[in-house]
Order: C-alpha cells, then sequence, then structure tokens
C-alpha cells in the first residue's frame, strides 16, 4: 500500500483501464489539452492520443448522447462531466437514454457507459454549481450510481464502473480531489463492488450513515462524540444503487439508533430511502427514530455563512447523535 | 445615464476604466480571500459592453453569461453594490445570495449574471418575447461567449427568435477561447457569425477593441429593430488578458498573442481618438482615471463594513411568497 490522492487515484484508475481495453475512451470539456479541469486526467493524452483522449465543445447533451450512442455499438465511453452540475444539461441522455435502451429494445442494447466528475456542493460556488445530484440519478431506474469518499474507493469504483455493462455514475467529491488515503500498489488490480458499503469506523452506540463528501465529517464527528462517551460507527454507503441493506441493517442491529448524514437536499434524497428500508426490514432493532442530516431545503446561497448554515457539519450531526441516544 | 445621442463619449470612456480598476480591485480581493468561489474577470473586453450599452436606452434589456460584473457596472449598478455581491453581503446586487456568477438589477433591467454556459439565451428570447408581447419598442441584449454556440439551448433559442422574428440582439464576445479550448478546437466553423446564417439571422462582425465601432454598428441594428422587431447576430472579436477565472494559469496561448492584443487596448483607443480630436487632455484623463480608481476603493470599504444576509432569513427568497412549504 501507498498513500496517494483521490484525484491520483482516479487518474490511475483510468490509465488502468485504458491500457486494458481499447474500447474505453474518455471524453468531455478540457479532458485532454488542459489535463482536465481539476486534473484527474493529467498526462492521459500524452499516454493513449487524442484518438481516446477527446476534448469537446461545451455540448454536454451532445457528447453525452454521443457516448450513449457509441456505447450502443460495444464502446465503452467515459464520459466526463466538468461537474455534475452541468450534467443536468445532459439530463435527457443520461436519464432518458442511457437506462431506458436495454428495456426498451427488448434487452437488445445494453448501454456500457461511465459517466463520472465532481459533485456536491463545494465552496460558494452559488446555486447553479452545488448540485448534489445523486438522488435525482438514483431515481431512474437502469442506471447505477457511486459516490466514492477515499483514494482507494475511488480507484475501485471507477475501475469497476468501466467494466460493469450498464451505465454508471461515479459521483465523485469535488472538495475531496487533494485528499490522500491508502490505496494498493498499481501492479495489484483493485476493483471494489458496486453495491458494497464499508464500515470506514468501529462504534457500538450509533450507527452514522453517510457517503461521499458527509465521510470525511462523520470521522471527524465521530472522534469528537468519543468525548463525550459516545461510540459512533462510521458506514459509508460507497453506492448509492444498488444499496447495500447487509451492512446497513448488520451496524443497526448492532446499535439501534441511526443518524444518517447526507449531502443532498433533504426532499425525496438518498437518506429517505435508506430510512424507508430499515423500518421496514429491521423496526424492531431501532431504539430511536432515525434522524437525517441533510442540506436545508433552498438553493445554495453564495454568501459563506449563509452555505455553511444549509450544509451538514459538526454541530448538527452530534446534535442528531444526541438526540437518538437520548444523551 | 443619458439617451444614446447625447451620451458622452468621455463618460463612457470612464465606465471603461471603471471596470478596469474594478476588476483590478476584485483580482486583488480575491487573493485576499474576501471573495469566493469562482471569479472572472472582464479586463481587455471593456469596449464591448460599454460600446453595446452606449447604443441604446436605459430600459432595454441586457442579461449575459457569468463574466458580468461589466454588464452589471454598465448598467448603472453601484460599484458599491457590485464589491457587496462580490464579498457576499447583504448590500450587494443579488443580496450577497448570487456571487460573482450571478450579479443581477432587476431596476436597471440587468437580467444576470448566468453560470451555466448559454442556458441564458433562451431566457433572453423570453425578454424579448415579451417586449413583443407587450408591443413595446425595446430591445434585448443578450452577450455570451465563443463557448456558449455549441449549445443546444443556444441554437433552439436562435431558432425561436428568427420564427416569432424577435426583437433581440445577440452579441457574441469571441474572445477566442472558451477556458483552454480555443475557438478553432470548439467550433466546426470558420467564423462564429456564420451561426446566424443557418437561422436566417443577419449577422455581423465587430472589432471588439474599438468602441465606437462597438457602439455604432450595434446603434444601427437596434434602430432598425424598433422599427420593426426582428433579431440580429453580431460577433465582436475581442480579448481577455486574464485567465478564464482567477485559478487558470492560461498556459494555453503565447505571452505574445496577449500583448499583440494589449496594444490593442480598448481603453487606450478611445483614448487616443479622443485625445487626437482635441476633447480629451492627459489632466483630464487623469482625474477620470484617479475617479475610478476612488471609486473601486471606496466600494471595498463600503462591502467590507457591510452587514452578511442574516441566518433567519436563509428561506425568505426560496419561494416567492417568503413562506416554507
Ligand atoms: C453547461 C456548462 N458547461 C461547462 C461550464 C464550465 N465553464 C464555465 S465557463 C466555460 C467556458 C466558456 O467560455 P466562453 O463561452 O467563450 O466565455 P468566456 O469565458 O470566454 O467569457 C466553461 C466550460 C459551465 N459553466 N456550464
Ligand atoms: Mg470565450
Amino acid at each position: 500500500m501507498r498513500e496517494i490522492t483521490y484525484r491520483q487515484a482516479l487518474n490511475e484508475a483510468l490509465a488502468e483501464e485504458l491500457e486494458r481495453d481499447p474500447n474505453v475512451f474518455l471524453m468531455g470539456e478540457e479532458v485532454a489539452e488542459y489535463n482536465g479541469a481539476y486534473k484527474v486526467s493529467q498526462g492521459l493524452l500524452d499516454r493513449f492520443g487524442p484518438r481516446r483522449i477527446i476534448d469537446t465543445p461545451i455540448s454536454e447533451n451532445g457528447f453525452a448522447g454521443l457516448g450513449v450512442g457509441a456505447a450502443m455499438v460495444g464502446l465503452r465511453p467515459i464520459i466526463e462531466f466538468m461537474t455534475f452540475s452541468f450534467s443536468l444539461v445532459a439530463f435527457d441522455q443520461v436519464v432518458n437514454n442511457a437506462p431506458n435502451m436495454f428495456t426498451m429494445s427488448g434487452g437488445q442494447f445494453n448501454i456500457p457507459i461511465t459517466f463520472r466528475g465532481p459533485n456536491g456542493p463545494a465552496h460558494q460556488l452559488g446555486a447553479t454549481h452545488s448540485h448534489a445530484t445523486e438522488p435525482l440519478y438514483a431515481n431512474a431506474p437502469g442506471l447505477k450510481v457511486c459516490t466514492p469518499a477515499t483514494p482507494r474507493d475511488a480507484k475501485g469504483l471507477l475501475k469497476t464502473a468501466v467494466r460493469d455493462n450498464n451505465p454508471v455514475l461515479v459521483l465523485e467529491a469535488e472538495l475531496l480531489y487533494s485528499s490522500k488515503g491508502m490505496v494498493e500498489p498499481p501492479d495489484e488490480e483493485l476493483l471494489i463492488p458496486l453495491g458494497q458499503a464499508e464500515v470506514k469506523r468501529e462504534g457500538s452506540d450509533v450507527s452514522i450513515i453517510c457517503y461521499s463528501q458527509t465521510v470525511p465529517l462523520a470521522l471527524a464527528t465521530a472522534q469528537k462524540l468519543e468525548d463525550e462517551d459516545i461510540s459512533a460507527e462510521i458506514v459509508d454507503l460507497r453506492s448509492i444503487k444498488p444499496l447495500d441493506e447487509k451492512a446497513i441493517f448488520d451496524s443497526v442491529a448492532k446499535t439501534h439508533r441511526v443518524v444518517i448524514v447526507e449531502q443532498d437536499c433533504p426532499f425525496c434524497g438518498v437518506g429517505a430511502e435508506v430510512c424507508y428500508r430499515i423500518q421496514q426490514n429491521i423496526f424492531d432493532e431501532l431504539d430511536a427514530p432515525i434522524i437525517r442530516v441533510s442540506q436545508e431545503d433552498v438553493p445554495m446561497p453564495y454568501n459563506e455563512r449563509l452555505e455553511k448554515a444549509v450544509l451538514p457539519n459538526a454541530d448538527k450531526v452530534i446534535a442528531a447523535v444526541k438526540k437518538v441516544c437520548y444523551a | 445615464m443619458q439617451p444614446v445621442e447625447q451620451r458622452d463619449e468621455v463618460e463612457m470612456l470612464s465606465l471603461m476604466l471603471l471596470i478596469r480598476r474594478f476588476e483590478e480591485r476584485a483580482s486583488q480581493q480575491y487573493q485576499a480571500q474576501k471573495i469566493g468561489g469562482f471569479c472572472h474577470l472582464y479586463i481587455g473586453q471593456e469596449a464591448v459592453v460599454a460600446g453595446a450599452v452606449a447604443a441604446v436606452r436605459d430600459d432595454d434589456y441586457i442579461i449575459t453569461a457569468y463574466r458580468d460584473h461589466a454588464h452589471a457596472l454598465a448598467r448603472g449598478t453601484s460599484a458599491d453594490a457590485c464589491m457587496a455581491e462580490l464579498f457576499g453581503k447583504e448590500t450587494g446586487c443579488s443580496r450577497g445570495l448570487g456571487g460573482s456568477m450571478h450579479f443581477f438589477n432587476r431596476q436597471n433591467h440587468m437580467y444576470g449574471g448566468h453560470a451555466i454556459v448559454a442556458a441564458h439565451v433562451p431566457l433572453a428570447v423570453g425578454l424579448a418575447f415579451a417586449i413583443k408581447y407587450r408591443d413595446e419598442d425595446r430591445v434585448t441584449l443578450c452577450f455570451f461567449g465563443d463557448g456558449a454556440i455549441n449549445q443546444g439551448a443556444f441554437h433552439e433559442a436562435l431558432n425561436l427568435a428568427a420564427l416569432f422574428k424577435l426583437p433581440i440582439v445577440f452579441i457574441c464576445e469571441n474572445n477566442l477561447f472558451a477556458m483552454g479550448t480555443s475557438v478553432k478546437r470548439s467550433t466546426s466553423l470558420k467564423q462564429i457569425v456564420d451561426r446566424a446564417e443557418g437561422y436566417d439571422i443577419p449577422g455581423e462582425i465587430v472589432d471588439g477593441m474599438n468602441f465606437r465601432e462597438v457602439r455604432d454598428k450595434i446603434a444601427e441594428i437596434v434602430s432598425s429593430i424598433r422599427k420593426e422587431p426582428h433579431p440580429t447576430f453580431v460577433e465582436v472579436r475581442t480579448y481577455r488578458y486574464r485567465g478564464h477565472s482567477m485559478s487558470d494559469p492560461a498556459s494555453y496561448r503565447t505571452k505574445q498573442e496577449l500583448e499583440k492584443y494589449r496594444l490593442d487596448d480598448p481603453i487606450t483607443r478611445l483614448r487616443a481618438q479622443l485625445t487626437r480630436e482635441g476633447n480629451l487632455t492627459n489632466e483630464q484623463f487623469d482625474q477620470l482615471d484617479k475617479k475610478a480608481k476612488e471609486t473601486v476603493l471606496a466600494s471595498v470599504k463600503f462591502a467590507e463594513k457591510s452587514p452578511q444576509p442574516q441566518l433567519d432569513k436563509l428561506y425568505d427568497y426560496t419561494y416567492a411568497n417568503g413562506t416554507k412549504p
């Protein structure tokens, strides 16, 4: 194992998959000559050339659709959205074409495509540039959605996504690109299955269920809760869809108390689905009602203080944990 | 501001200076971390918006993309309100909720500040539709970058404008780059203006470093639109001196290219024209520049001492009636 950044981990995953399969190509805005708006595709143009690392004009709907079409005839496109806020311009292709094709064609056309890029609020980018799109996409039957929070998960999930025969969205965490973590050396194949959560920290009093940018938040909060003698278990979903029910239920059966910390907005958010599944399946294990900590239900304000008030934070998580623990 | 015929060129030179000094100061304040998020500067392109607003009335509509500080200033939004917006303050032109990319000023008919590339072009067509619907003689000026012309929204909007014969001027601020992508690498056409032809919209190419040329061309177009509503497309050739945003080192272009354009600076040009004609002395120019700098410096002070938006008003601007659903 060695320590690399989340950005490097994604870069390695791309390079390895491009190397492995000549049908894989990377397309998006500024991915080639500029080496990626967030430098995730650094060096790939030099290594794989312009046939496979392809800059596009600002035409999200066009190149997302191009990817779906290419996938119909067997290529395995990796489509980068400069951020998932811009994927909304391509919503029709991602939601209406990619996942419906297999069903509509009676199983003739599967769509092995990966849509990837940063997702979720960053820092003071305002309402148009701060979308957490995971509930929008997870709501569409036929799509798979993963949300890696660590370099290791980023690499393993992206590689799996590229090999999947269905449309998969890899929602990267804009604020975590420079974060570091231990990852297997490049000569060891690292594949992390979709639909497998991971307990990032063991605990016994409360299960904090989180994903993406809320994982480091939950981990930091768990540290603080330790000082108050509350032992939090951190369950990182890693994939939103498929959802790892077993990992969730196992943790809840152990702690009997649940706080869900999600980076999206509350209405029909990821936490709503998780809540539903818990109460439906293991209602009797719960010692307290589940609490969700999410964004506030407002378009993201630019002002820094208001933005902080909108986002989940340690204080909100601690308050929720205390409430479910009756502490 | 005065109606177009009498609008003074010296006044417009002051506006261009104000824009430049504002952007320089914004850059400095961004580096000092007083400003957050993305911040795109207009330095080098001043003659485009100045020429355009000099050609229209104050009640005509204007709308632009995210490189919008200049458009707000040109529409009479105070430097105070603009700087305060960058600082995220309550006194900002969007109450500190919009930020650099989302400047608005309803009173002065500045309809944004839009950060999704080309998403505002259909909105502009909507503004123009409303003008025609109400049988008014206003026009809409819609500014956008060379990067916007390959979005579906742009194409749909142009067709709608042509089909419904709407009073709108599409102003493409062609600064040769969309982020790191040159027009040559983004667009199949030899020249951008040819986009208009596909929709049967008349098109013009204008030198965006020349204030007078921009103003005169747009004035001519606007007067024809006021007689009989129709869309027109103007490709304005310009250049941004700075990187795409504050975080872009702009290593995709050469120093020589930048220098070439700086020698053709729009402010220097208008100044030289006015001086040559005996309408501006060096002392007067220095005076204007000093005033611009002072105004901008005062705007920083204003922004600094302005209050933050209040936390308990977080939900006030989500729905128009101010209530939580
Ligand atoms: C739909 C969408 N895709 C991508 C972006 C990211 N982006 C912001 S500005 C920009 C370049 C736009 O260039 P241009 O239209 O030429 O305007 P300029 O920056 O030169 O003023 C890009 C790619 C965005 N804001 N919206
Ligand atoms: Mg441009």
